[in-house]
């Protein structure tokens, strides 16, 4: 609905990198029994992706599953059909032990792009994020800096990051004092 | 004097000049120099003032183990005390002051300490300063804290930014020199991940200096080739002006990077701290040159002889017309000779051996220059600056022979490898007699998870002496290496060094060896805290035999340079004196950091608005723009009250408190905890982690709950709604969501894994606003949508609708005994339905109100606040809470601790309201006394106040607190001693001041 905003409002720094607040986006907290197969069907079904394996993501179109836990699971979707999935979960596992909540409001996300993407995170985040390491559909539950978040790459030189909403301030003050110009490190070539 | 030499210098770009300022003074140095090179070239060989004695010092190295050219640098937001000169290189407009001196370095008043200097020996501080015990407090420790210190604080705000980074590499590498490029290059070519650091600006290390030859060509040409050669391999990174700070569990390093220090103030970061894991960790950190200790051998122009030559080799710079080398090693020959083909001239070489040196000596003889072997320096003549020294037999006890001039010393007491990161976590060293020094062990690295060593030291930090052998240890131990985690090395034979033979050295301690008492309380091991030879000495006549508590008696290697210089001659020294072994006595500890590394690197990017994250609710930017004053509850920023223009806080406050009871008020109550517990057995659980019932909650229906500790202290409470069928919603306090999520997980995950129970925290999905006071109900029905009048939603129920348009789900709950709504919006909406019931709540007067105005409401009504009326040693009990405490469940967390004897000794004080009787309001923690003392003396006491506020609407102060057996003492009055020295008394009453009946909420 109209009245509804993300933390930042789509704020953005240019700087070696650029950092978005990418307004709002549909999250779900999924926990239950990852080798049920009622519970792989119905993610499919809401998603049409695969359950991730550990420490990583699938994604499809404007929707998405990633791997929080061994019994939790992230699902990305519209921010407007996050409560219709909800219900279609929960309808879904109605015979399953299960937990799912619309968590979208409770987080902000960030995009950061540019070349020097992944050492902007490798300065906040204690996690290996050379190619080699760190590719498409790697999915890491961290922190940054001082705040939990959560990161992927849907591309090569892209990095999206979610975070609390309470803390959106703070990690856009930290991505921007990380991207600063002059503050490139050049570790990944 | 000291000069600059009209050639040579290859760190110097001398068609470039700089210019910098020395305590006021302007100079001029060129491109490449480093703050001592400049000072040098600039005949400044007094630098500062010693810590204890304020004697003249002059600068005696060329790297990070200088201990006196420590300055003060820069000014207001770039200040910085204790830089080392020889680590700080020159840019135009760079300041620099001497440190420890008054009023000025050439003449300074405290060198009155050098001449009471007998009058203060080791332990001299533990010895004069202990009676009388008060003098302590007032007169030594003054005295004392201001000498202190050496370099002066920083007085302003760091206006640098620094940072961290986090790298992941197969091999780190430390060192630059010809055994770390070699060991980088070797692990490049195999494939191996590799990160090379190097301290300073340069690399190629010392081979260059010393004149090696590799592969038949000068050091030089070879050390160019390779950094050629690395800077192409895509999987090797190479950073200079990177020192490896330290080793740590697990194959973690860190990296101290200094970025802008040689340049002017910068926007970029000033330091990055490399948080590096490597699965291997090679050192090739080189050696460190060790004084010898003779009579004056602190005096300025005295320098290590290594140094004298980088001085000469890469910054043009002669210490002395003259320079006398003295030596117990054949390396320090090689000083001479590049003095000499310097056009320099070298009165005498002073070799301690009686047989003297081999190739190099007669290399030396061959230019010209005078050998004395078996010979010492019996004592340096000059104050601020080398005039001579005289000789004497080595073997004697100082019967000079014979003076001879000269303007400086170049002493050697041979090499210690340095073995800091490979000691940092657990290495072990072991002592080699012919070299006299420490090594690293390598049967006893220090090891990782899988019992394997993580770190291998290479080249002369390894014991390898000369160039060849550094680099064939270099190609071993990097293989060695390789292996160990699972890298093929390819098999190519180490480059080869030309080598002279040297003859071997000989260990000396002092000089002469028979040195008199007056001549040893001149040598001077530690030049950073002017720890001398007879301190050593008296510390082990008095006792102190073990290394570690010589170090903290003597301060020996306790200042900034952590005894670098010093360390292995004072603990030779104790040796001697205990009549033992170098290796028994053993070294001091290792830790690191290897040099200083700057607190705003350990710091990172935590500085000023990132110095901590700052959680904000969604009405946070509301409260910002409406004068809201702060306060921090958790991360969160919670608005104490909202101040219109000219009011003071406490009249906000009142007017908050009296327009919520009057009409309406609105909190911001967001940051309440909100998590989710669901599943087939989750009314079992709520049963365990609450006190009282949660399983037979209806949905729809709102309880409130306590939760204790399994030790039985009341540790969180709020509102729990049923949702559904399975499905609970526990509210918690603000500060306790994310801990009693955390608590209720563990007891899921540890001990009741087996139960069928999830949980969510779902604090931040929602914006969650109280909507209070007598028009609660009309300003929601203005609003329109949901039916919420008494009988649609009845005290203690919630429900789920659209309220205005808005997704709403409503709890009827109150904390302030008011007609009252708790509304959870979706938190993105949450700011939109603020400003909507702000814009309806007009003609009721709405009010924000913040946390104070919530106190004093719930105060009011005699409601506790978790951390006001708890403070971890409370339990239900104590608050009359029985009512919450379930007796139909066998069991709850904290429900056995309950029952102990401690726990239910009638004496346990408990909650009561206090009234004062003139009308004030009492001292928050204020204690109530009794009669008589306790065993130390104190006055007895009763009760203490928990919290107190002054009522608007009552008109006075009111207050609860915890009273010996208080319920039972209705009416009586007792005394509250305040900390001006009055009293205060107060008369218990019942903690319900308002509305007893209920009647307000229940409408």
């Amino acid at each position: 609905m109209s009245n509804a905003v993300s933390a930042l409002q789509g704020k953005s720094f240019e700087g070696y990198v650029t950092v978005t607040e990418m307004g709002l986006r549909g999250m779900l907290t999924l926990r239950g029994d990852f080798g049920s197969t009622v519970l792989t069907r119905a993610v499919n079904e809401i998603t049409h992706c695969d359950l991730p394996a550990v420490n990583t993501c699938t994604t499809r179109h404007d929707r998405g599953v990633a791997w929080m836990s061994p019994d939790e699971l992230l699902i990305l979707c519209p921010h407007g059909e996050a409560d219709g999935d909800v219900a279609k979960l929960a309808d879904a596992l109605r015979d399953e032990h299960f937990l799912v909540a619309n968590v979208s409001d409770a987080r902000a996300a960030f995009q950061v792009k540019g070349e020097g993407a992944r050492e902007v995170i490798a300065k906040l985040a204690p996690v290996d994020m050379s190619p080699e390491a760190f590719a498409q559909g790697h999915f890491r539950r961290t922190r940054l800096a001082q705040t939990p978040a959560a990161f992927w790459m849907p591309d090569t030189d892209t990095v999206e990051l979610i975070c609390f909403r309470s803390v959106a301030d703070y990690v856009f003050d930290l991505l921007k004092r990380a991207g600063t110009e002059g503050a490139e490190v050049n570790f990944y070539r | 004097m000291s000069t600059r030499l009209a050639t040579g210098g290859r760190h110097l770009d001398r068609a470039t000049s700089v210019s910098f300022d020395f305590n006021g003074r302007k100079l001029k140095g060129f491109k490449g120099d480093t703050l001592a090179s400049a000072l040098l070239s600039n005949d400044q060989m007094l630098v500062g003032r010693s810590f204890k004695y304020h004697r003249p010092r002059g600068i005696v190295a060329a790297g990070p183990e200088e201990p006196n050219a420590l300055m003060n640098l820069g000014q207001n937001g770039h200040f910085e005390p204790n830089a080392r000169a020889t680590t700080t290189e020159i840019f135009d407009g760079l300041t620099a002051q001497s440190q420890n001196h008054w009023p000025s370095l050439d003449y300074d008043v405290g060198v009155v300490n050098s001449y009471a200097s007998r009058f203060m020996p080791a332990g001299f501080y533990y010895k004069t300063f202990m009676y009388p015990a008060p003098a302590w407090k007032h007169v030594f420790e003054p005295f004392i804290r201001k000498a202190a210190g050496l370099g002066k604080a920083p007085k302003e705000r760091d206006a640098d930014t620094y940072e961290h980074f986090y790298a992941f590499v197969d091999v780190l590498v430390v060192g630059g020199g010809v055994a770390g490029l070699l060991a980088a290059e070797r692990a490049g070519k195999a494939g191996a991940k590799v990160l090379l650091l190097e301290q300073s600006a340069h690399w190629g290390g010392r081979a260059p200096v010393d004149g090696a030859e590799i592969e038949g060509r000068p050091a030089d040409a070879w050390v160019t080739d390779t950094v050629d050669a690395l800077e192409n391999m895509d999987n090797v990174t190479m950073r200079n002006r990177c020192m490896g700070a330290g080793v740590y569990d697990h194959g973690y390093a860190l990296g101290y990077e200094r970025l802008t220090d040689h340049l002017a103030p910068q926007a970029a970061p000033r330091h990055r701290l490399w948080r590096i894991r490597a699965k291997h960790i090679i050192t090739a950190t080189g050696a460190i040159e060790r004084p010898l200790s003779f009579a004056g051998n602190d005096v300025p122009g005295v320098m290590l002889a290594g140094s004298v030559r980088d001085y000469v080799v890469n910054y043009g710079t002669s210490v002395g017309d003259r320079t006398v080398v003295v030596t117990n090693n054949d390396d320090a020959y090689r000083t001479a000779l590049i003095l000499k083909d310097a056009g320099l001239d070298v009165p005498c070489i002073i070799d301690a051996r009686p047989h003297g040196g081999g190739a190099l000596m007669e290399d030396a003889k061959a230019e010209g220059i005078r050998v004395e072997t078996g010979k010492a320096i019996a004592k340096v003549k000059g104050g601020k600056r080398v005039e001579g020294v005289a000789l004497c037999a080595q073997a004697g006890e100082g019967a000079i022979l014979e003076e001879i001039p000269c303007d400086a010393v170049a002493m050697s007491g041979g090499w210690s490898p340095v073995v800091h990161l490979w000691s940092h976590c657990g290495g072990k060293l072991i002592w080699d007699d012919a070299q006299a020094h420490f090594r690293p062990d390598p049967a006893k690295a220090p090891t990782g998870a899988d019992g394997q060593g993580f770190v291998s030291v290479v080249g002369i930090a390894n014991g390898a002496m000369s160039t060849g052998d550094c680099l064939t240890d270099a190609v071993k131990g990097t293989n060695a290496a390789l292996q160990g985690i699972g890298i093929s090395p390819k098999r190519t034979a180490a480059p080869q060094a030309t080598e002279e033979p040297e003859n071997p050295m000989a260990a000396v301690w002092k000089m002469p060896q028979g040195a008199s008492y007056k001549l040893r309380s001149k040598m001077f091991l530690d030049y950073q805290n002017d720890v001398k030879v007879s301190d050593v000495q008296l510390a082990a006549q008095e006792g102190f035999e073990s290394v570690e508590h010589t170090k903290r008696y003597t301060t020996l290697g306790m200042a900034t340079d952590q005894g670098k210089l010093s360390n292995i001659n004072g603990l030779a020294i104790l040796a001697d004196s205990l009549n033992a072994k170098i290796p028994k006595v053993g070294t001091t500890t290792f830790r690191p950091p290897y040099h200083p590394i700057s607190m705003g690197a350990i710091a990172g990017e935590a500085s000023r608005e990132i110095f901590q994250p700052i959680d904000k609710t969604p009405l946070h930017q509301w409260g910002e723009e409406n004068g809201a004053y702060w306060e921090p509850v958790g991360h969160w920023r919670r608005a104490y009250c909202y101040q219109r223009d000219g009011e003071s806080v406490e009249q906000a406050v009142n007017r908050e408190v009296k327009a919520t009871r009057e009409s309406l008020g609105l909190l911001d109550a967001s940051t309440l905890g909100k998590i989710i517990v669901k599943g087939p057995d989750a009314g079992k659980f709520l049963d365990m982690m609450y006190t009282n019932m949660m399983s037979n909650l209806k949905p729809g229906k709102c309880r409130y709950g306590l939760m204790c500790s399994e030790n039985g202290f009341l540790s969180d409470d709020g509102v729990v709604a049923r949702m559904d069928d399975d499905t609970w919603l526990c509210h918690t306090t603000t500060g306790g969501a994310a801990r009693i999520h955390a608590h209720m997980e563990e007891w899921l995950q540890t001990e009741w894994w087996d139960w069928k129970v999830y949980t969510a925290n779902l604090t931040e999905q929602y914006a969650q606003i109280a909507v209070v006071g007598p028009n609660a109900r009309k300003v929601l029905e203005k609003l329109g949508g949901m039916d919420v009048s008494k009988d649609a939603l009845g005290f203690m129920e919630w429900k789920e609708g659209k309220i205005g348009g808005f997704d709403a789900r409503a709890f009827r709950i109150s904390f302030s005994g008011e007609l009252s709504y708790e509304i959870a919006v979706p938190a993105s909406q949450g700011r939109a339905f603020w400003d909507a019931l702000l814009a309806v709540g007009e003609e009721f007067n709405v009010t924000p109100y913040g946390t104070e105005c919530l106190h004093i409401l719930r105060a009011e009504k005699g409601f506790i606040m978790i951390g006001d009326e708890t403070d971890g040693t409370v339990i239900p009990q104590d608050l009359g809470l029985h009512w919450a405490l379930s007796k139909k469940k066998d069991d709850y967390l904290g429900k056995r601790a309950q029952q102990r004897d401690h726990m239910t000794d009638p004496n346990r004080w408990k909650l009561v309201g206090l009234e004062t009787v003139d009308g004030s309001v009492l001292p928050d923690g204020a204690y109530a006394v009794a009669d008589g003392t306790n065993e130390n003396g104190q006055r007895e006491t009763q009760g203490r106040v928990t919290s107190t506020y002054y009522s608007a609407n009552l008109g006075k102060g009111i207050a609860m607190g915890l009273v010996l057996n208080g319920p039972d003492r209705m009416g009586e009055v007792i005394t509250f001693p305040k900390v001006d020295g009055t009293e205060v008394q107060a008369r218990i009453c019942d903690p319900v001041f308002y509305d007893k009946d209920g009647e307000k909420q229940n409408v």
